[in-house]
């Protein structure tokens, strides 16, 4: 039996404002239990929300940076069910009007290939406490900090066909929330959250089979493998002759399972009604024109614009486009040391290893835009060759300094007077007069390796100062005779 | 639309509100004679009508971001059943 | 000194012939004699009172004044008021301290007035009999064996018996507008969003409204002076300049178009009650008023709409209370759903628990098109009836109440007759307008009520009219026999 996979995805982002989004309370990470939580969090009785306009203008961003229709007639809703970490006993959510509606984001896939994923809402919503399980006397602990801290719901169509697309999918969103400045994209604390909705079906078969949702995944690796050790339960489970149930489980790293939540057995009806305690959000066209005035430019344009205007390849663009972070700090290279190609490569390669050897982010390089694109300059002005490149970067990562404190107070300026080379050269062709002769007689073929062993005395004679360029062209016509 | 033991149950368990056996019925009852009255809703026609949420068709007010609350975790606790390590205790929840 | 109308409390206060003091203790005195035969109150805050009297007092002598400095009043016990049991008149909340104060209670404490206690109502507000609260039901001083009304029966008692000038109260269907009338006093629900609605517990959010409960209209434009406002605290609360209600007591009426709906004349009104509010518009008219025939077409469709959603709104606003967070927690609950099943069975009442199961009914899956939606259309059919009334009179008129009082524990067993008495307040509700019940005369020694609404922001206006009713008549001078 052949099976088609069918994915779609839940991601809750918490949305970088100050405040909650219906109270005024902060909304730091990792404070002590219940210091974050006012009478409104609390579901005081009494208390009544009133909502954080940077939590629309952040929704709104979004919404028009993946294209889609902003509801600019929308209602928050109540969304009933008992829960301790949910102090009103309802979450206020939205439901048949959403902020935002139908977009779509572009993945590119393993074979480079642009996969359009649609996008069929997204909603704004407060988040839910959390429950601390550690022993409290066979008690559990609610702390309702995170209670009210506002989350923009994303919800996919179910277009991906499988676990990787899954993930390049919540990586691109993950890169655009952060890109557009409204989340952190923290996994770890929680900032995104990843639901996913998997089920199969007969290859060629128009209705979906029944799907299963896998609740709160919170790393790229453990969705990938979620995801596919799900399809494997779920054609396994087909395959015996069962059939799937629809449920909410958990993925459990541990084992590589998904398993059914308990406290979700039951199906919930959520009753949802318009909040009687909030009045309907009407977004005029002034306000979409104020926040669109504050886009940035995203990953697609930036791609786009790496290719045309600086000539990268599709492949180069797509990473160096990949972060905002990145994305700067390689403009920034370009505008002082002016040569894109090279700029993407060191950027791609020696940055890109230095900062994984470090475990660091590009924010925190320890080598500055400015001074890659100084030492860039020096190659392309040929103060310095590529090789010794290595040297001084490995300097200025060290604290050296600038490119050009390192030139200076290592001496690592590149020969280029021909007249110096030369007598370096017949030098060095003097102490290895045997191998002169050798190379003459040798044909084609052998000369070249033989070459190689002239430019390695050459380079050690010249303590790799000499230009290479001229080396090799200098070189090689003393050799030809 | 006349109630059952079975809807009562289910609607009850929703609420959270535990019934005992011996109410049961004498509840049913009392819901269905609500729902009576409420049921004379249906003889209205409303097609083309729109749901009216509030009375006064007003548009929410939008707030400032600013954190404007502070730590009052001593005052709100003070009035909880049960509180440890400034966490509030329920029963344990296995997920 | 407990004759004395609000107003007059404050021109006795600002001509010093009696202190804040003084007459904050010969009211408590009076409320330890007599409280007992009516049970108005739930909490008496005797100690926050000599405190707030003695500070208004000092006040007074530093040279302020106001129409509320060292006024006496009491709050229906669902306003928070901050380190005071705020009950609810449920024993979900009995032992609730409220952490913090309502708008209201603190907008009325700024402007000086003296708080004696928190009044008793129908638990959560559901109720239009004053029966149902965990704390006894409170009785009609006009007669010690009928009903008060509700849900806001404590502060009309209170009042009626003069316990008190004035009271806080509120009103979902119609529940301080229909005390107010069975009690012999003048109550007013103002449009929704004029008063905050932060602190005060809800029972239906798009309902609610607090509103003053006076003997006089001239008390209840003092009082609603110091509740109106903007609040940014509540989302729902309008930002609309607030008049000086005073100020517009006096004008005529001459020209004052009265409307009285066709449809108020039904087979269920009293007849003694219709002939009461026919003699009130000949009243009006010799105030130079003119009276026109109004409909309100879908005014039959408004009790069933109001009992789905209020229930509804009721329904998810009382999930909060779950013995987690505050209010009462059953013992030893063995589990979670425990713990949420127990603390709400034992700690709400019978009527609670079937609104809030008729409420979660009317939302569930498969039902919430034909009641919830449905009733909010009704709803908006409600309003443009009025809009369309509106549209040629100033004010409508008619009864606040089908019956006067009823025996204690006389519809006991017929919740839905009691449903029924909402039937000239409710609409008032659903459409969001302002509504005033006055004195108009006495059925058997039972007071009767006549109902003015006005159209949105027009308190004034309801107060105008009041006001000049109760120039011309005394009904609303009488007192309970006893008290």
């Amino acid at each position: 039996m052949q099976w088609e996979v069918v994915i779609g995805l839940e991601i809750h982002t918490q949305l970088t404002t100050q405040s909650k989004i219906f109270s005024g309370s902060s909304t730091t990470f990792g404070s002590e239990p219940n210091t974050q939580a006012s009478l409104v969090d609390l579901g005081m009785p009494g208390s009544l929300p009133v909502l954080n306009k940077e939590a629309v203008q952040m929704a709104v961003k979004f919404g028009l940076a993946i294209d889609a229709e902003i509801g600019q007639h929308n209602v928050f809703a109540r969304k009933n069910y008992f829960y301790p970490d949910l102090p009103k006993g309802y979450q206020i959510s939205q439901m048949e009007l959403p902020i935002v509606g139908k977009g779509h984001l572009d993945i590119t896939l393993e074979d480079g290939t642009i996969k359009r994923i649609g996008v069929t809402r997204a909603h704004l919503e407060e988040d839910a406490g959390k429950s601390l399980h550690e022993d409290f006397s066979g008690m559990t602990g609610i702390d309702l900090n995170r209670a009210g801290t506002p989350l923009l719901e994303i919800v996919s169509e179910p277009d991906m066909r499988s676990a990787k697309e899954a993930v390049a999918y919540v990586k691109a969103m993950h890169a655009l929330v952060r890109y557009l400045g409204i989340c952190d994209g923290n996994m770890a604390e929680g900032s995104l959250r990843c639901d996913c909705n998997v089920s199969i079906r007969p290859k060629g078969q128009v209705e979906y089979g029944t799907r299963c949702e896998i609740k709160n995944v919170n790393s790229f690796r453990f969705i990938e493998k979620a995801i596919n050790s799900e399809i494997q339960r779920q054609i396994e489970l087909i395959e015996d002759g069962g059939r799937v149930i629809q449920q909410t489980r958990l993925y459990d790293p541990a084992k590589d399972e998904t398993r059914a939540m308990r406290s979700k057995e039951e199906a919930n009806d959520y009753r949802y009604f318009p909040d009687p305690d909030l009045l309907p959000v009407v977004i005029e066209d002034s306000f979409l024109d104020q926040v669109r005035a504050t886009l940035p430019e995203l990953p697609p344009q930036k791609r786009e614009r790496f290719q045309s205007q600086f000539g990268l390849s599709v492949y180069d663009a797509s990473v160096l486009a990949s972060s905002r972070e990145q994305a700067d700090y390689f403009e920034k290279v370009v505008s002082i040391g002016g040569d894109a190609k090279l700029a993407a490569n060191w950027v791609m390669v020696e940055l890109g290893s230095l900062l994984n050897k470090q475990g660091v982010e590009i924010d925190e390089s320890p080598v500055s835009a400015e001074q890659l694109g100084g030492m860039l300059l020096r190659i392309t002005d040929n103060t310095i060759s590529g090789k010794i490149a290595k040297m001084v970067f490995e300097a200025m990562a060290n604290g050296e300094g600038s490119a050009d404190e390192v030139i200076e107070k290592r001496g690592l300026k590149q020969v280029t007077d021909s007249g110096a080379i030369e007598s370096m050269l017949d030098e060095v062709l003097a102490a290895n007069a045997e191998q002169v002769e050798q190379y003459r007689a040798a044909d084609e073929a052998k000369r070249g390796k033989m070459f190689g062993f002239f430019v390695g005395q050459a380079m050690k004679a010249s303590k790799g100062k000499a230009n290479p360029q001229q080396v090799n062209e200098l070189l090689k016509r003393k050799l030809e005779g | 639309m006349a109630l059952d033991r079975s809807d009562v149950e289910k609607i009850a368990h929703l609420a959270r509100l535990g019934l005992n056996d011996a109410d049961i019925p004498r509840t049913t009852e009392a819901l269905n004679s609500i729902l009576g009255l409420v049921d004379q809703m249906q003889a209205v026609d409303t097609t083309g009508i729109e749901p009216l949420a509030h009375p006064l068709e007003a548009s929410q007010r939008l707030r400032e971001d600013a954190v404007t609350e502070g730590n009052h975790r001593d005052t709100y606790q003070a009035i909880a059943p049960a509180v440890q390590d400034g966490l509030y205790l329920v029963p344990k929840v296995i997920d | 000194m407990h004759e004395l109308t609000l107003a007059e409390i404050a021109r006795g206060l600002a001509d010093k012939k009696f202190s804040s003091e003084e007459l904050t203790r010969s009211l408590l005195t009076r409320i330890a004699q007599l409280d007992p035969q009516i049970n108005s109150f739930i909490t008496l805050t005797e100690d926050l009172a000599i405190t707030q009297a003695q500070a208004a007092d000092a006040r007074r002598a530093a040279g302020q004044n106001g129409a509320l400095l060292g006024v006496p009043l009491a709050h229906k016990d669902l306003f928070c008021t901050k380190g005071i049991r705020t009950s609810c008149g449920s024993k979900m909340l009995d032992n609730f301290k409220a952490p913090y104060d309502a708008t209201v209670v603190a907008k009325l404490a700024a402007a000086g007035t003296v708080t004696l206690g928190k009044t008793n109502m129908d638990e959560f507000a559901m109720g239009s009999a004053n029966e149902s609260s965990h704390y006894g039901p409170v009785k009609n001083p006009w007669n010690l064996e009928h009903v008060p009304g509700g849900s806001s029966g404590g502060s009309a008692a209170a009042v009626a018996a003069r316990l008190l000038p004035a009271a806080t109260g509120t009103d979902t269907g119609g529940s301080i507008r229909q005390p107010a009338a069975l009690t012999n006093l003048t109550g007013l629900k103002p449009t929704y969003g004029r008063v905050s609605r932060w602190g005060m517990i809800a029972y239906a959010s798009s309902l609610d409204q607090a509103g003053p409960m006076a003997r006089t209209a001239e008390d209840c434009a003092l009082l609603l002076q110091g509740m109106a406002g903007f609040d940014t605290n509540d989302s729902t609360s309008i930002d609309e300049p607030v008049p000086d209600y005073a100020a517009s007591l006096n004008g005529s009426l001459q020209g004052l178009r009265i409307g009285v709906p066709k449809e108020y004349f039904s087979t269920g009104l009293d007849p003694r009650i219709a002939d009461l509010v026919m003699a009130s518009v000949e009243e009006l008219k010799k105030l130079g008023a003119v009276v026109k025939e109004v409909s309100l077409p879908n005014l039959q469709h408004a009790i069933p709409a109001y009992y789905v959603i209020a229930p509804a709104e009721a329904s998810s606003n009382l999930s909060r209370f779950d013995g987690v967070r505050f209010g009462y927690r059953c013992e030893d609950p063995k589990d979670l759903t425990d713990l949420y099943k127990r603390s709400r069975a034992e700690g709400f009442g019978p009527e609670v628990q079937r609104r809030i199961m008729v409420g979660a009914y009317a939302l569930s899956a498969g039902y919430y098109d034909a009641y919830y939606l449905q009733a909010q259309k009704i709803r908006r059919l409600i309003k443009n009836d009025f809009m369309s009334a509106f549209a040629e009179v100033d004010v409508i008129l008619g009864p606040t109440t089908p019956n006067p009082a009823w025996k204690i524990g006389a519809k006991n067993n017929d919740p839905i007759s009691a449903y029924l008495e909402d039937f000239y307040t409710i609409t008032a509700n659903l459409a969001g307008l302002p509504g005033l019940s006055m004195p108009a005369g006495f059925a058997d020694g039972l007071p009767v009520g006549v109902q003015l609404l006005a159209p949105y922001f027009q308190e004034g206006r309801l107060l105008n009219v009041a006001h000049q009713y109760q120039q011309v008549t005394d009904w609303h001078t009488r007192s309970p026999a006893g008290f």
